[in-house]
């Protein structure tokens, strides 16, 4: 499996994540859209990062008191996904 | 409508196990936050709390006491003993008649679950310990006490997490007041840390790795903590007449519900409970010195306590004293409004304001008079306690110096 593809597996996964916690459907879920643009509050916030960490075995630093304190990013879909896959590429890695 | 006073008070928390210490690390401004110690600490991401340590339940049980008596209900017992101790009173005849226990619990025997689950589910056990429910039920502190003071008024235990305590202290003053009690024993119990309390708190992302520091823009979290106050409630002629020493008077309680999210606070809901408070105290919010904050160390909560703080008293906001002892003996949940209201009683009874450790950073948005880092002498003579509870679910008490 090619890095492109193994990317994109991450991305979709992380898409299809964002989109269960949002209730949306998959297409739905642009990359630029913030969190807030889906409807999803701090709890679903937290729900999500718990289903990503399980999804892909890793573990998020994430504290709901200084979201911006951690250096993964939560401010876009496209930056979660970059986020997660860094953290598989360090924790896998 | 009749008076209430407290004419009893005791604990255990992470700073002591009495309250005269407990008032020396309030004025000393003293960190009970430590390194936890218990089983599989290094699989938690969050390793400090406000443990109570260096206690022997041998020491103040015997064995079949032990057996029966999670470490709520022995936390429970040992405050009970110096509060029941300090009040003078003995129950009998009509007066136990009168006299009951409302106490305040979110997690109730959550060792003994924790124990028990770990038995049979980790190390594949088929038989518990006969005695497991009787030990984990929430309600069993509050019995542990009647039984042994021989209370047989009304009494039973409150659940509203964060705010049990106060919620149960609330109707303590309550019974009193309306006649439906004449002695009330009260406050609340808690004890959370093992490694299954620890673990389920670090799910919600809101903990500190460090420190507790509320009201400080640097504030990472909360802090957990564990322990008991319990104080005695009674009639305040039944306590003149029999010459008690009384420590404060309870004047107002108001409790309120957000009706909004399930763990976001409400400024609106936290600021009806202050001035229900104070409606029902028949007080100005001129009056009040002091407020205990809820003061939990995480973003949503200070702010927004803060906010309803100048909601509900207006320009006075700026001429009062907040300050959250959460800081340095942590969030006891169920029990954490009992152990505040110890602060509260130093404030009236002692003119010494416990400080808000930990507080390094001034943030606009609580830009109250925290009482920094140092306690401070001050006079006052009303003051308030807050909690705040998951759920939405406010309780603030209001007490004067008599």
């Amino acid at each position: 499996m090619g890095d492109d593809t193994m990317t994109s597996a991450v991305r979709d996964k992380v898409i299809a994540l964002i989109a269960e916690q949002a209730m949306l459907p998959v297409g739905d879920v642009r990359a630029d859209a913030s969190m807030a643009d889906l409807g999803i509050d701090s709890l679903g916030l937290v729900e999500s990062i718990f289903a990503i960490e399980e999804a892909f075995d890793i573990s998020v630093p994430f504290n709901a008191n200084e979201p911006s304190a951690s250096d993964f990013d939560i401010s876009t879909v496209a930056s979660v996904v970059a986020g997660v896959e860094k953290l598989i590429a360090e924790q896998k890695g | 409508m009749r008076r209430v006073v407290i004419t009893g008070q005791g604990t255990i928390n992470a700073l002591a196990d009495t309250v005269a210490g407990t008032f020396e690390a309030f004025r000393e401004g003293r960190c009970g936050i430590g390194p936890l110690e218990m089983r599989d600490v290094d699989r938690l991401a969050i390793q400090i709390g406000g443990q109570v340590k260096g206690y022997d339940p041998h020491a103040e049980f015997n064995r079949q006491e032990i057996s029966l008596y999670d470490r709520f209900t022995q936390f429970t017992l040992h405050a009970a003993r110096e509060a029941i101790g300090q009040s003078g009173l003995t129950f009998e005849g009509a007066l136990a008649a009168d006299s009951g226990v409302i106490l305040g619990t979110s997690g109730g025997g959550l060792n003994t679950q924790d124990e028990n689950y770990r038995a049979v589910y980790e190390e594949g056990k088929n038989r518990v310990h006969p005695f497991v429910v009787p030990k984990l039920m929430n309600n069993a502190a509050t019995s542990h006490v009647s039984m042994r003071y021989n209370l047989k008024g009304p009494s039973f235990t409150v659940a509203t997490a964060c705010a049990s305590s106060n919620h149960a202290m609330g109707q303590a003053f309550q019974f009193i007041r309306s006649g439906m009690a004449t002695v009330m024993i009260t406050g609340g119990s808690e004890s959370m840390l093992c490694f299954g309390g620890v673990k389920a708190w670090e799910g919600l992302r809101v903990m500190s790795k460090d420190a507790c520091r509320p009201f400080s823009a640097n504030r990472n979290g909360m802090v957990q903590g564990e322990g008991a106050a319990i104080f005695v409630m009674e009639e305040y002629d039944h306590a003149r007449k029999r010459g008690a020493e009384i420590l404060a008077e309870v004047v107002g309680f108001a409790m309120t519900s957000d009706a909004s999210d399930i763990v976001m606070p409400s400024r609106q809901g936290a600021a009806r409970a202050m001035t229900g408070a104070l409606r029902d105290a028949r007080l100005n919010a001129s009056d009040v010195g002091y407020i205990n904050a809820h003061g939990t160390g995480t973003a949503a909560n200070d702010k927004t306590e803060c906010a309803a703080v100048s909601d509900a008293f207006g320009a006075h906001a700026d001429d009062l004293m907040i300050s959250s002892t959460k800081s340095m003996h942590g969030h006891v949940i169920g029990g954490t409004g009992a152990i505040e209201l110890l602060a509260c009683i130093m404030a009236l009874r002692e003119a010494v304001i416990a400080p808000t450790i930990g507080y390094e950073e001034p943030d606009p948005e609580c830009a109250l008079d925290v009482v920094p880092n140092e306690a401070r002498e001050a006079s006052v003579d009303t003051v308030l306690s807050n909690a705040f509870a998951f759920g939405g679910l406010n309780a603030v008490l209001a007490l004067q110096a008599v």
